[in-house]
């Protein structure tokens, strides 16, 4: 079972290390992972993409609320949430293949973000599901190159994940 | 409070004030100069243990006898690695601690220089929380911080450490009143429904158990746990940790449960119909095989730390919040006319008297009558343990009443423990007689701190029982590796009472039952620090035993 995690954290040095080394020490394996600012800039979310059962989900966030610099822990369900994850792609193209490898970029409301004599650079959007696919039919023409941010997730409607009780 | 400048390290010192630390134990290095310095004139005792480690295993052990939070100081790189045992020793048995560490100066962090460690990676998953001080001005909010979690919630150790260039830098200092930290915010309060579930479950059960621990120590709730075990007339069974949270010879007490409990009590929890487990956490040593652990009992878990509900067994109702808190509802809602528990307690009685703790007693000097004799020289006395066949004996045979009284490695069970941790004791409990129950194994990791003891008149007694074995893993290799005592014989061992007048302290010895009595009263009354070797059986061993991976009730008697 996949689960998806907003972890707010107070933004200073060594919370990473600190967020990070809870997973390895219970032997959990990060899928995925992204850090940034919230809209309080004291405030970092890290959104983490993990698989396990729930009993030691359960366990993994109990133990995450106990870290000081942990301020809420959120298990974001993937039905009622917005998943978006972003990925550079650098594809090697010839004059024979261009053609066709824009037109899967079009298909996909990818971009074209450089171009060059012997490659192309696409930037696609989505959720994890969508990049996969677009990974897949690229990979006939040679993947140079990719990069992935990790997922990051959102409640749809009202529910925010909240720093602060209210 | 004005605000005044001061150096970095002035205002180490004058945090400490302001938590009204009495007591620090450390060794000075090249990067904590400047707060030695600051000490020297400073109103805090100073202790100069002559290893680091057990510079935090004093602090534990002062934490444990005072409830205080222990203070200990060593420098940077080795001196801060060699604490590193001690702080993982309270980080598993939940003990306030605040570590200070001296580090090399900011600019130099990062590149391995001389004596720099990472300490803050190297403790971060064995502390409750550490700090690496960047700014000197944070000094005053960072040990404001430090103290409050170390003491509050579920206890534990915090590291700050200290760049060098941090401590002579001029700041303004003012100690703040309060701290903000929106990411802790312990339950001390239980619910009042959960508790009301579990006071309906109580007043059913027909054959209730109290499983209880360190938490009722660390919560001060004896009392409400006797009143609570007493009106419902329900036994009360405790772990290593809980040694001492109830009296021993209270009729409804059944000892410690676990590998090394009473049958008794391993009986009652196997058939109990419910388990009320207050300030545990269903440790592997406690529960044996946990597929077989109370078959036929609800569980109610009272613990302030809700990582510890539902972590190795399922409970029924889960309780956060504090102990002593909790009872007290508990007390409230608990209502009986007549206790339902009569047939079950008649059936305790029955198993104590067919499954008794006891060890032959024949003209040998057995261990287990040292501990008996010092139960019955010094009833109250403060019992550290170290760690193995001595801690053992030192939980079975030795009469507990006061809570607070046994100070033991419970959960990382670290040898060389007892001693640096009698000395933080009977620091902090100055009134008290402090008695490291020792093994001859476990005393000579940290015996140079008899020079500790002289030289700062620390009259704590080292009682060595003298096996000539490392005790507890000869007896694993005994029963389950054929006898091949593989590296645990300490043959041609050490001369204690000649080791104990080296460093100048009182070395006494019995090497018969009829010299036991005689030197531990010659101990006590000496008033000095003292070293009794007593010289035991060999292969003693500690029994009964439930084997690994066995459920407890399959608990064996061993010769």
């Amino acid at each position: 079972m996949k689960h998806t995690l907003a972890i707010l954290v107070e933004n200073k040095p060594g919370v990473l290390t600190r967020v990070a080394g809870l997973f390895s020490r219970r032997g959990f394996n990060i899928e995925s992972l992204a850090v940034g600012v919230t809209e309080n800039k004291d405030i970092s979310r890290i959104t983490i993409l993990v698989s396990g059962d729930d009993n030691v989900l359960e366990q993994v966030e109990k133990q995450l609320n106990k870290l000081i610099d942990v301020i809420r822990v959120s298990d974001i369900p993937a039905d009622e949430s917005v998943n978006r994850e972003l990925a550079l792609i650098k594809v090697g193209v010839d004059t024979t293949t261009r053609a066709e490898v824009m037109q899967i970029v079009d298909i996909f409301r990818a971009k074209i973000v450089d171009v060059g004599i012997k490659s192309l650079v696409i930037e696609v959007t989505g959720d994890e599901s969508k990049i996969n696919a677009m990974e897949q039919l690229l990979r006939q023409f040679g993947i140079k190159e990719m990069v992935r941010t990790g997922k990051i997730a959102m409640n749809r409607g009202a529910k925010v994940v909240q720093s602060e009780k209210r | 409070m004005t605000k005044q400048k001061m150096s970095g390290a002035r205002a180490v010192i004058e945090s400490l004030h302001c938590e009204n630390v009495e007591v620090i134990f450390g060794y000075p290095g090249g990067q904590v100069l400047p707060l030695y310095d600051e000490l020297y004139d400073a109103d805090v005792r100073h202790i100069l243990v002559r290893h680091e480690q057990a510079a935090a295993h004093a602090a534990d052990g002062y934490a444990r006898a005072t409830g205080k939070a222990g203070v200990c100081l060593a420098t940077s790189g080795p001196g801060a690695t060699n604490l590193v045992t001690g702080i993982a020793t309270a980080y598993m048995d939940s003990v306030p601690m605040i570590a200070i560490t001296g580090q090399v100066p900011r600019s130099l962090i990062g590149y391995d220089a001389f004596q720099e460690a990472n300490i803050t990676g190297i403790t971060l998953p064995i502390t409750k929380h550490n700090y690496l001080v960047q700014d000197a001005k944070d000094i005053p909010r960072i040990f404001k911080e430090a103290f409050y979690i170390a003491q509050t919630g579920r206890p534990g150790p915090v590291l700050i450490d200290v760049p060098k260039d941090a401590q002579t830098e001029l700041i303004e200092f003012e100690y703040p009143q309060e701290v903000k930290l929106r990411g802790y915010k312990p339950t001390y309060a239980g619910n009042e429904q959960q508790i009301k579930k579990a006071a309906s479950l109580i007043v059913k059960a027909e054959k209730p158990i109290f499983y209880v621990g360190g938490g009722i120590i660390f919560s001060k709730a004896s009392e409400e746990l006797r009143t609570l075990a007493e009106t419902i007339l329900a036994p009360v069974t405790t772990t290593l940790m809980g040694m001492s949270a109830f009296p021993t010879a209270h009729p409804l007490s059944v000892g410690m449960l676990g590998m090394h409990g009473t049958r008794y009590a391993n009986y009652a929890v196997q058939e109990s119909d419910l388990i009320i487990a207050v300030g545990v956490r269903f440790d592997d040593r406690v529960t044996g095989k946990i597929s077989a652990f109370a078959p036929n009992a609800k569980i109610i878990h009272i613990d302030i730390d809700p990582a510890e509900i539902s972590k190795n067994v399922r409970v029924d109702i889960p309780i956060v919040g504090d102990a002593k808190n909790v009872l007290k509802s508990l007390i409230k809602y608990v209502k009986i006319e007549q206790a339902k528990t009569d047939g079950w307690i008649k059936k305790i009685e029955a198993w104590k008297k067919e499954y008794p703790l006891t060890y032959k007693k024949d003209k040998l000097l057995r261990p287990q009558y040292v501990v008996e004799q010092i139960s019955e020289i010094c009833p109250d006395a403060i019992i550290v343990t170290e760690v193995g066949q001595n801690q053992m004996w030192a939980a079975q045979f030795f009469n507990y009443k006061t809570p607070g009284t046994f100070i033991s490695s419970g959960g990382l069970g670290t040898m060389g423990y007892g001693f640096p941790a009698a000395i933080g004791a009977k620091v902090g409990k100055p009134e008290s007689t402090v008695i490291d129950i020792s093994g001859d194994g476990s005393f000579q990791m940290n015996s140079q701190e008899l020079a500790t003891v002289v030289q700062e008149d620390i009259p704590v007694i080292v009682a060595i029982l003298n096996n000539g074995f490392l005790g507890m893993v000869r007896q694993w290799q005994e029963l389950f590796f054929d006898r091949r005592y593989s590296s645990t014989c300490l043959e041609n061992s050490v001369d204690f009472v000649k080791l104990a007048e080296a460093y100048g302290a009182l070395g006494l010895r019995a090497t018969r039952k009829s010299e036991v009595k005689d030197v531990i009263e010659e101990a006590v009354a000496s008033k000095r620090p003292t070293v009794i070797d007593f010289v035991v059986e060999r292969e003693e061993n500690v029994s009964p035993m439930v084997p690994a991976g066995a459920a407890i009730n399959e608990i064996l008697d061993l010769e």
